[in-house]
């Protein structure tokens, strides 16, 4: 079994801001270190007929980066977040309606889909779409000497033997979707679990924190 | 999503307030809204806001081989995205008709002006060309989207930095940024579009329609010009006839709003350009506005991890032995056939020898190739009796150890002539 050498690990400075957008009925932008993502929701809104679901509503996420045609990988990266998404929101409470979550790349320095995460949840909650827990995205990279780092920048992923990335929920910790590329054994993943679940922590204080100075009545 | 339809008396209220020359958020009707230009952490990132309409554009460079007929030039491409996020109405893939004339009115707005210097942009004629291409994204739509889009466009285009590019005689070296600075694309001038709506068949005219406005307007005129009073490009939709009268006095509104906006533009790069001399951050992160309620940020912190090992451990010694696996999940039945790498051939075809050899290169992991041998071994051995062509022989997991073991010794060709000596049994 490998040993995390190091008792710590950090995490970048993060920030939120929501509502900045006038049209979407909610939204955020998420900023880990240097890496932004800007996050929109419309619903619950009409559907599609041929997108209806009879007794839920239907999630729809678009997500774009800065340049070029959306690829296969933004696909990918689509599901996981629509996963997600799924499992947190109470879409049985608007059968036959549709949620749009569209996700902007604003600047990617590394932990692209866990700022995804983030910025989904912070815009679905400035949406007050309901919701059974919330969730946030932790990335952790596993570098070739088998030291374990927590939001991993560009550089840092690149020279990374295994990136992995969980999303977690707020009321029992568990890992709710896991996004895995490269190599690890079963202990190191295990470890990389319960490093982001301790991480999550800190995300869901932030996430308490930034809504309770929203509500506040004196700042 | 549909668009919701604009009712009767917010149509006319709006209409009547312009009559008597007032605008919904108090604006003059020559007035401009708030203009805020930021930049990202990369050159050639710019962030507009116009009042609540916020556009982000992104330049970035590539090299590619010209065009035919104009060998010794770059090229130019421009992409304006209208994202979903920005109105319920835009949808992600459909080519609308709002996509479309914003895409041509940039394109013409940018190149056919000859903003750019596209000759600098060549590195070998007839072989290697700058490609340079500005993506803009639409982010929220109150209005006016093309004179946002073009300011944005303009300025991501002053503020991109291309590698460095040296050549000594054949060979062509593109430096990177740690090694040489990055150099400025060579812009002449820089040509700004003002829109007019105009309601009431050209009686009444507004600057910077925002979205309510322009949905009452009857017809829209655009003029690109640049501070020199050089008209670049003029448009006029909706079909309203105007007066030569109104065209002239449009482009004179339109010299002076240019200057305006071309002053805060420079004085926007002027101010990043400081900022990142003297070291500061700067990006979207850093524009963050920190005074609002709704904005909040937390400093670097770091995690306590003492006991995450113990847990990991834990975990692992709790976890159920995952099942036996199966190396090919789908069972065979008769008149099926299972096609690719490391899957049991079932075609009535013979075995290629070199699906074999990449077959084994391809089991780097000693642990995985041990496991497959084992699956192979407790896997059912599927005969297709229907087969036209030669015996089917599905290698014994002996024989494939074998020959797993002669990889080691670096003889592939030996290998795959064991495996023809079973074919040819």
């Amino acid at each position: 079994m490998e040993d995390c050498s190091a008792n710590t690990v950090s995490l970048r400075e993060f920030g939120c801001e929501q509502n900045l957008l006038s049209r979407p009925d909610g939204s955020a932008s998420f900023v880990q270190g240097d890496t932004s993502v800007l996050a929109a929701v419309y619903g619950p809104a009409e559907v599609k007929v041929s997108k209806e679901i009879y007794d839920r509503a239907t999630l729809e996420v678009i997500i774009q980066s800065k340049v070029g045609l959306p690829s296969v990988k933004e696909r990918a990266q689509e599901q996981c977040v629509r996963e997600s998404c799924e499992a947190a929101l109470l879409l049985s409470l608007h059968p036959r309606s549709s949620l749009t979550l569209v996700l902007q790349e604003l600047h990617n320095d590394g932990s692209l889909l866990s700022c995804y995460l983030n910025a989904a949840c912070m815009a679905m909650m400035d949406a007050s779409l309901p919701m059974s827990c919330l969730f946030c995205g932790v990335t952790c990279a596993i570098q070739a000497d088998g030291k374990i780092v927590t939001d991993p920048t560009a550089a840092q992923e690149a020279e990374s033997r295994a990136l992995m990335t969980f999303a977690i929920d707020s009321k029992e910790r568990q890992v709710m979707m896991t996004s895995t590329k490269g190599s690890f054994s079963m202990q190191e993943m295990q470890q990389c679990i319960a490093v982001s679940q301790t991480t999550s922590e800190k995300i869901f204080s932030f996430h308490r924190e930034s809504l309770r100075r929203r509500y506040s009545k004196s700042v | 999503m549909k668009e919701t339809p604009l009712s009767n008396c917010e149509r006319d209220f709006l209409l009547k307030a312009i009559q008597e020359k007032k605008r919904l958020d108090g604006r003059q009707t020559y007035d401009y809204r708030k203009l805020k230009i930021m930049f990202g952490t990369d050159f050639g990132c710019c962030f507009v806001e116009l009042g609540k309409t916020r556009v982000m554009a992104q330049v970035s460079c590539e090299l590619v081989a010209p065009k035919d007929n104009r060998p010794n030039e770059g090229i130019m491409f421009f992409n304006v995205e209208l994202s979903p996020m920005a109105s319920p109405t835009f949808e992600q893939g459909r080519q609308s008709e709002l996509s479309v004339k914003l895409n041509r009115q940039l394109e013409r707005c940018l190149r056919n002006s000859k903003c750019i210097d596209t000759e600098s942009l060549c590195v070998v004629s007839g072989e290697k060309v700058w490609q340079i291409r500005v993506d803009v994204h639409l982010l929220n739509h109150d209005g006016n989207l093309m004179d946002a889009a073009s300011i944005a466009a303009v300025t991501a285009l002053c503020h991109f930095r291309r590698p460095d590019v040296g050549i000594q005689g054949d060979e062509v070296t593109v430096y990177s940024t740690e090694e040489r600075d990055p150099i400025p694309l060579s812009i002449y001038h820089m040509p700004i579009s003002v829109s007019f709506a105009f309601f009431q068949q050209g009686t009444y005219l507004l600057v910077d329609p925002s979205e309510r406005e322009e949905r009452v307007m009857d017809g829209l005129l655009m003029i690109a010009m640049n501070k020199h009073r050089e008209i670049c490009s003029i448009q006029s939709s909706g079909g309203i006839m105007l007066l030569k009268e109104q065209v002239m006095r449009c482009s004179k509104i339109a010299s002076v709003k240019v200057s305006e906006i071309t002053e805060l533009i420079t004085k926007a790069l002027e101010n990043d350009k400081t900022a990142r001399k003297s070291g500061g951050r700067c990006g979207f992160a850093e524009s963050m506005p920190q005074e609002r309620i709704t904005a909040m940020k937390k400093e670097e912190t770091s995690v306590e991890m003492t006991d995450v090992t113990e847990k990991a451990g834990d975990m692992v010694l709790q976890a159920e032995v995952p099942p036996q696996t199966s190396q090919s999940p789908v069972v065979p039945l008769p008149g099926m056939g299972q096609v690719g790498q490391g899957l049991q051939n079932s075609w009535g075809m013979e075995e290629d020898e070199q699906d074999e050899e990449e077959n084994f290169n391809s089991d780097e992991d000693k642990e995985t190739v041990m496991e497959v041998v084992k699956n192979q071994g407790q896997g059912d051995v599927v005969e297709i009796s229907d087969s036209e062509e030669d015996e089917v022989v599905i290698l014994e997991p002996e024989a494939v150890d074998k020959v797993k073991k002669k990889k080691s010794s670096n003889s592939h060709l030996k290998g795959s002539a064991a495996a023809q000596k079973l074919h040819n049994k």
